[in-house]
Formats: C-alpha cells, sequence, structure tokens
C-alpha cells in the first residue's frame, strides 16, 4: 500500500482527537481522544519504519536499518497503557469528590 | 646600595599601616616612634644611596611589571639619579624634622587621631617618595595622585569644622582638574612614543615627535603642575590648605606636595627644552604667580596665610626658572626653600602653639623676649627667603634671576620686584610678630615651645643658614657650584638646545648683586621700623588696600564664573531634567509594565478547555511559521 494512505488515515485520525478533546466535556470521552491521537502518531510511525526498512532491503537483504521504530511503539504503548491508569484513577477521584466528570468543573487552576 | 632603595618607600609605607591599623591600640609614644623612626630609616638609606649617586653609580631598579598589554609595557621601576637623589634627601630630611616636630605639637589630640595623624603623615612621604623615584610616568602618576590624597586628609584632619573640610575638598579638587592635565599628556606620550619610561622617551629625542606635539603634551604636562604646586590658575587652594595643622602646612610647602610639579617638569626637562613656547608659557605662569601672590602676602593677617602667599610666590620663582631653561636653578630653590619655609611654618606653628592658637599678627607683637629660640630662628629663615647673603635664599634666588636677566631683561625686572615685595611682607611679619609692644588681650602668658620643637627650628635654621653654599656661582668662585656639577647629567642633553642666551658678564652681575641686595636691605629696615610700631586699628581698608587684603577677589571670581553657573546647571538638571524627564521616563516603564500585566491577567480563565483550544491554535501556528520561514 502506499505511505499516503497511512498518512492521511493518522492525519483524520489525529483530527478526530483534537476536536474531540476540544468539544467534549465529558472528561472520560477527552481522555479516548487523547488516546487516539496517541495512537495516530503511533500508527505513522510504524508506517514510515516500515517505508525505511524497505529502502534500506534494497541494497542489503539482512540489514535491520530502518526497524527501530517497530520496538518503540511498543514502549509507547506501554507508557501509554500506564498513563491511562493514572488517569483514570485521577477521573475516579474526581467523581468520588464532585460527583461528575465534567471537565467544566476543573476550573480551579486559576487560583 | 642601589637594591636597596626599594626600602626606602617601604619603611613609611610600613609605617602608615602599622600606626593606622593598629591606632586603637598602640600609645601616643610608640605611634610617635613608629612614625619618625620609619622615615629616619628612609633618610639612613637615602643618604647611603646619595653617596653611592655620587660616586657616578646611579641606575634604574625595576620590581616587576606593573602593566603589560601587548607592545606597552609599564615596568614597576625605581630611577635612582643625581635628580631624585637630591629629592629623596629633601624629602625624607626635611620629613623626618616635621615629624619629630608633630609628636610635640600634636601632644593635646586623643591617642587614635594622633595615631590617624601620623599614619596620613607617612602615607604622604610614601607616596611623595615614590613620585620622584617612579622611572616612568605612571609611576609618577601614582605618587601624584596619593599625595593629592595625603593632602586632602591632612588638610581636612579636623573634620569635624566644615569650614576645613571645604579647605580639603577645595583642595582636592583643584589637584584633579590639574591631574586630568597629566593624564592627558601620559596618554599622550604612549600614543606618541609607545612607553612612558623617562630614558625611553628621551631616547627618541629629538626626532620622534614635532614641535607641535611636544608643545601639547608639555602645556598638559605643565597643567598638572599648576594643579600640584599652586600656580595661576590653580593656586587658590594652596592658601585655603592651611586648614590643616601648622606641621602639615610645612610637610606641603616644603618637603612634598607642592616641589612635585617643579620636581616633574625638571625630570621632563629635555621635553621643555624642545617645546619653546611651552618654556615661555612656564616662565610667564610663574612671573605673574609670584607677583600676584606676593601682593596678597602684603595685607594679610593671619601668619599662616601670610607664609602660604609666600610659597606660592616662591614656587612663581622656581617655575620662572623652568622656563627660562634654569633647572639646576629652579631645583635649588626647591632645595632651599624646603629648608627655610619648613623652619618658617613651624616657627609659625611655635609662635602659634604659645600663643594658644591665636593666628592672627594684629593679636602677636613683642613676643622676641618670650620666645627666644623660635624668635632667632625665625629671624634667620626670614633673611634666607628675603635673600640677605650669605644665607641660602641669596644663592638660589640670585641663580633664577640672573638666568632671567639672560633669557629677557623685563623677566629680572619683574622678579625683582617681587623679591622686594617678598622681603617687605617677611620683615613685616616678622616685625608684628616679635618687634614692638605686647598687643595680646589673653590672660596666659606666652611660653616657649618644648626642646622637639626647638631642636628642629634650630637644626632648620643651621640648614638655612648654610644650605646655599651647595651652589655658589662662579662670580665667587670659580667651579664652586657644586649642585651644577652634580646635575649636570640629568640636564646635559637639554643644556645645549637652550645654549643660545649670552651669560650676562661679570661686572653686569656684580652690578645686578649688588642693587638687588641694596634695595631688599632698605626694605628690610624701612619694613621692620615701621611695622615694629604698629599698632591695631579698627579702621576699614581702602582702596588697593582692600584690594589685596581681599586676595584680588580671586576666589569671589572663580565662584561666580565656574562655581555658580556649574550649580546652576546642577540645580536645572536636578529639578528639570531629572524630575520631569528621568523620572517620568523611568516611572513610565513600571506604569507600563503593571498595566499591561493587569490587562493580561484576564487571559487566565482557569478553565482547562480553554488552555487546551489555545495550546492547540498556538502549536498549528508555530508549525506554520516554522514552514513558512523554511520553505
Amino acid at each position: 500500500m502506499p505511505i499516503e494512505y497511512y498518512i492521511y488515515l493518522a492525519v483524520i485520525l489525529f483530527s478526530i482527537g483534537v476536536t474531540g478533546v476540544l468539544t467534549r466535556r465529558n472528561a472520560i470521552v477527552v481522555f479516548m481522544c487523547i488516546e487516539l491521537m496517541l495512537n495516530a502518531v503511533n500508527l505513522l510511525m510504524v508506517a514510515f519504519s516500515k517505508l525505511h526498512h524497505a529502502k534500506a532491503l534494497v541494497s542489503d537483504a539482512a540489514t535491520t536499518t530502518g526497524s527501530e521504530a517497530q520496538i518503540f511503539v511498543f514502549f509507547i504503548m506501554v507508557v501509554a497503557a500506564a498513563e491511562v491508569s493514572v488517569g483514570l484513577a485521577i477521573i475516579v477521584m474526581m467523581y468520588r469528590n464532585v460527583y461528575n466528570v465534567d471537565i467544566n468543573f476543573l476550573n480551579r487552576l486559576k487560583n | 646600595m642601589l637594591k636597596l632603595t626599594y626600602l626606602i618607600p617601604l619603611f613609611p609605607f610600613a609605617g602608615f599601616l602599622l600606626a593606622g591599623l593598629l591606632r586603637n591600640r598602640l600609645s601616643k609614644s610608640a605611634v610617635g616612634l613608629i612614625g619618625c623612626s620609619t622615615v629616619f630609616v628612609a633618610f639612613i638609606i637615602s643618604l647611603f644611596v646619595f653617596f653611592d649617586v655620587l660616586k657616578g653609580k646611579s641606575g634604574t631598579l625595576t620590581l616587576f611589571n606593573f602593566i603589560e598589554v601587548d607592545k606597552l609595557v609599564i615596568p614597576f621601576a625605581y630611577q635612582i639619579d643625581q635628580l631624585s637623589s637630591i629629592f629623596l634627601l629633601i624629602i625624607t630630611g626635611v620629613g623626618f624634622l616635621i615629624h619629630v616636630y608633630s609628636t610635640a605639637y600634636m601632644h593635646e589630640e586623643s591617642s587614635d587621631h594622633y595615631a590617624r595623624y601620623f599614619s596620613y603623615l607617612n602615607l604622604f612621604v610614601f607616596s611623595m617618595l615614590l613620585l620622584v623615584m617612579g622611572a616612568n610616568y605612571v609611576i609618577m602618576f601614582i605618587g601624584w595622585e596619593g599625595v593629592g590624597l595625603c593632602s586632602y586628609l591632612l588638610i581636612g584632619y579636623w573634620f569635624k569644622n566644615t569650614e576645613y573640610n571645604n579647605a580639603a575638598k577645595k583642595a582636592f579638587v583643584m589637584n584633579r582638574i590639574g591631574d586630568l592635565g597629566f593624564l592627558i599628556a601620559v596618554f599622550w606620550m604612549i600614543a606618541q612614543f609607545g612607553t612612558t619610561t623617562f630614558t625611553d622617551i628621551f631616547a627618541q629625542l629629538p626626532g620622534g615627535a614635532s614641535t607641535a606635539v611636544l608643545t601639547g603634551i608639555t602645556l598638559c604636562l605643565f597643567i598638572g603642575a599648576t594643579g600640584k604646586s599652586a600656580q595661576i590658575p590653580l593656586y587658590t587652594w594652596l592658601p585655603d590648605a592651611m586648614a590643616g595643622p601648622t606641621p602639615v602646612s610645612a610637610l606641603i610647602h616644603a618637603a612634598t606636595m607642592v616641589t612635585a610639579g617643579i620636581y616633574m617638569i625638571a625630570r621632563s626637562n629635555l621635553l621643555y627644552a624642545l617645546a619653546p613656547i611651552s618654556m615661555h608659557v612656564v616662565a610667564i605662569t610663574g612671573l605673574v604667580t609670584a607677583i600676584l601672590a606676593a601682593t596678597i602676602a602684603l595685607k594679610q593677617n593671619d601668619i599662616k596665610k601670610v607664609l602660604a602667599y609666600s610659597t606660592v610666590s616662591q614656587l612663581g620663582y622656581m617655575f620662572l626658572g623652568l622656563g627660562v631653561g634654569a633647572f639646576t636653578g629652579a631645583v635649588f630653590h626647591v632645595m632651599t626653600h624646603a629648608f627655610f619655609k619648613a623652619l618658617l611654618f613651624l616657627g609659625a606653628g611655635s609662635v602659634i602653639h604659645a600663643m594658644h592658637h591665636q593666628q592672627d599678627l594684629r593679636f602677636y607683637g613683642g613676643l622676641k623676649k618670650h620666645l627666644p629660640i623660635t624668635h632667632i630662628t625665625m629671624l634667620i629663615g626670614c633673611l634666607a627667603i628675603a635673600g640677605i647673603p650669605p644665607l641660602s635664599g641669596f644663592f638660589s634666588k640670585d641663580e633664577i634671576l640672573i638666568h632671567a636677566f639672560a633669557s629677557n631683561p623685563v623677566y629680572y625686572v619683574v622678579g625683582l620686584g617681587g623679591a622686594l615685595l617678598t622681603a617687605f611682607y617677611m620683615f613685616r611679619l616678622y616685625a608684628m610678630t616679635f618687634l614692638g609692644s605686647e598687643r595680646n588681650d589673653g590672660h596666659h602668658a606666652p611660653h616657649e615651645s618644648p626642646k622637639a620643637i626647638t631642636y628642629v627650628l634650630v637644626i632648620l635654621a643651621v640648614l638655612s643658614a648654610v644650605g646655599g653654599f651647595a651652589g655658589i656661582p662662579e662670580l665667587f668662585a670659580q667651579n664652586a657650584h657644586k649642585l651644577k656639577n652634580f646635575l649636570a647629567p640629568v640636564f646635559e642633553r637639554s643644556a645645549p638646545l637652550l645654549a643660545s642666551h649670552e651669560h650676562p658678564s661679570h661686572t653686569t652681575e656684580w652690578m645686578l648683586l649688588g642693587v638687588s641686595t641694596a634695595l631688599i636691605l632698605a626694605i628690610i629696615v624701612w619694613t621692620n621700623r615701621s611695622y615694629s610700631r604698629y599698632q591695631k586699628t579698627d579702621a576699614e581698608q581702602q582702596g588697593i588696600s582692600k584690594l589685596l587684603a581681599n586676595k584680588w577677589y580671586v576666589d569671589e571670581l572663580y565662584n561666580g564664573i565656574i562655581a555658580k553657573p556649574l550649580l546652576a546647571l546642577g540645580g536645572f538638571l536636578g529639578t528639570v531634567v531629572e524630575k520631569s524627564g528621568i523620572d517620568k521616563a523611568v516611572n513610565g516603564v513600571g506604569k507600563l509594565v503593571s498595566y499591561s500585566s493587569r490587562q493580561l491577567r484576564l487571559v487566565q480563565s482557569g478553565n482547562v478547555a480553554n488552555y487546551v483550544l489555545i495550546m492547540v491554535v498556538a502549536i498549528i501556528l508555530i508549525i506554520r511559521l516554522v514552514f513558512y520561514i523554511r520553505y
């Protein structure tokens, strides 16, 4: 498949994520949108990695050049999983305190 | 012995540190001992150095490199030759006597002030030694500034008196004006010759610089000399410097400070010899100062003021001597003047001491029988300064006047007029103090001073009497001018450049001597007769007397044309420019910042969604900007 398809898909996913973060008020939805953006970037990274690797293979059949990002993505996923657990814990704490998950309640940064 | 010369300034400096730092711990006698002994050791070393130089062992001693920038190297070096060794003897010798005198004179001070006084006195001697020993203009300048500082400290020694503080400030400011000229000359010399070392500069002459450049440099140096040596137009600080204790006046007038200008010009003799215009300026300034100061001295009633103006006048003679090329004569006069002026000031101090700090001549009179030693020594001092043979002043003044005659008879006539005025005001001082009836209305009888004072006076009187024999003119004996032979190497390169003047024949010289001596004697006799009958009157001074008593209104003139406009300008800048200009601008900046931050604060709503929106928009903008710049 041409690289453009991956790029379009990643851009669409990222834009949906941004729009969701900007427009939705439910903290859980906002959180899901953030994950969406993260995965859009992951997708793009894997796609470019594959592209590079394919180019390197032409000159040298045994090379691993360009395949590092495939590993990075796993790290990013692991960190994202950790982040999700922290984020959800915050949201749970928020619900316990204000009985709501509307992010407009989070306007205390002013003071 | 040359290797030990670095000790000469070091000892007084050590004395300054000791007395200054331990002023609260040391007793008065310990401080006096430190002060006197350090200068005395310096004097002993100077004596050895002098005898070495007499044997022809002069040279330069480089201690370390003081400034090193690219090609410009200014070493911290001492130059020991005939000229500096003479000055070393004068400074340490007379300085030592003044230190001894001070131990008695300043006895009433509390011990920490006493120590402060001696530490300043030692620092003064140290600075002056640095000035005359420096082998280049920069080291000389360090000493030059040092004596300015010390004169300020000592004139303002009684710092609780506002008037004294003002006198100290005046001295400092006047000196600073002169120092600027000196500094410009030093920079000019660096630009022109690439060095400030005397020998290196003189080696490049003649030919190293055009006459115009040399004239500029020498005139700038001369501005420095007018400040330090109290010549027109910067002389007014010296009479005000009487605010300091009397031994300080003696030190400033005799051993240190005011002779610095003479030394500097004598040291730069080759530069001056190659710049005839500067020589004329020096001679005329000296002559005018000599006459002006002498006329002012005629009508002063403060004993120290009379002596102060007399110093200004004598310094004028020295500059006249330098200006007409009589470098030896000028240095000779510095030496004899150091003796008799120190004597006169210390004698005046003794009188003031005896009269319980009364300084007004009108309240003296008839002190001859109360102060026998002071009286005799002062009489010798007066005769010496008036120029009565065979006392020292006669020889040195005569040498300058003869050279002035050879250069231009007008100089001689005016100079002789000044000498007559000198005789007049000195014997007016003498007669009003020691002769006539007692006009002292105090209850205490005057008493002779302690031994530390009288011994010093006697030593100085002997020196004033015989000091002149170092320079007996050829008129009296062939080759008897020892000082001239001694100093000849210093001036040997400038001498041929100045030899154009015909030396007057012996007959003329005899005649000039006879006329001047006879006139001076007549003046002395007449003054003594008229002023020994002096009675106090309350009559207001009129006409020319009033003009002279008010010092030609020079202070008022300076006040009017310099101080007042400057103050007005300062007031204008302070009230108008500062208040409505600078202050408004500065406050405006502050107000702008606080106003804009008050407005900017509203952006911080506290709403997370808003922040995220702003963040996203900003990131998009930045990415656009980066693309815009790169492609």
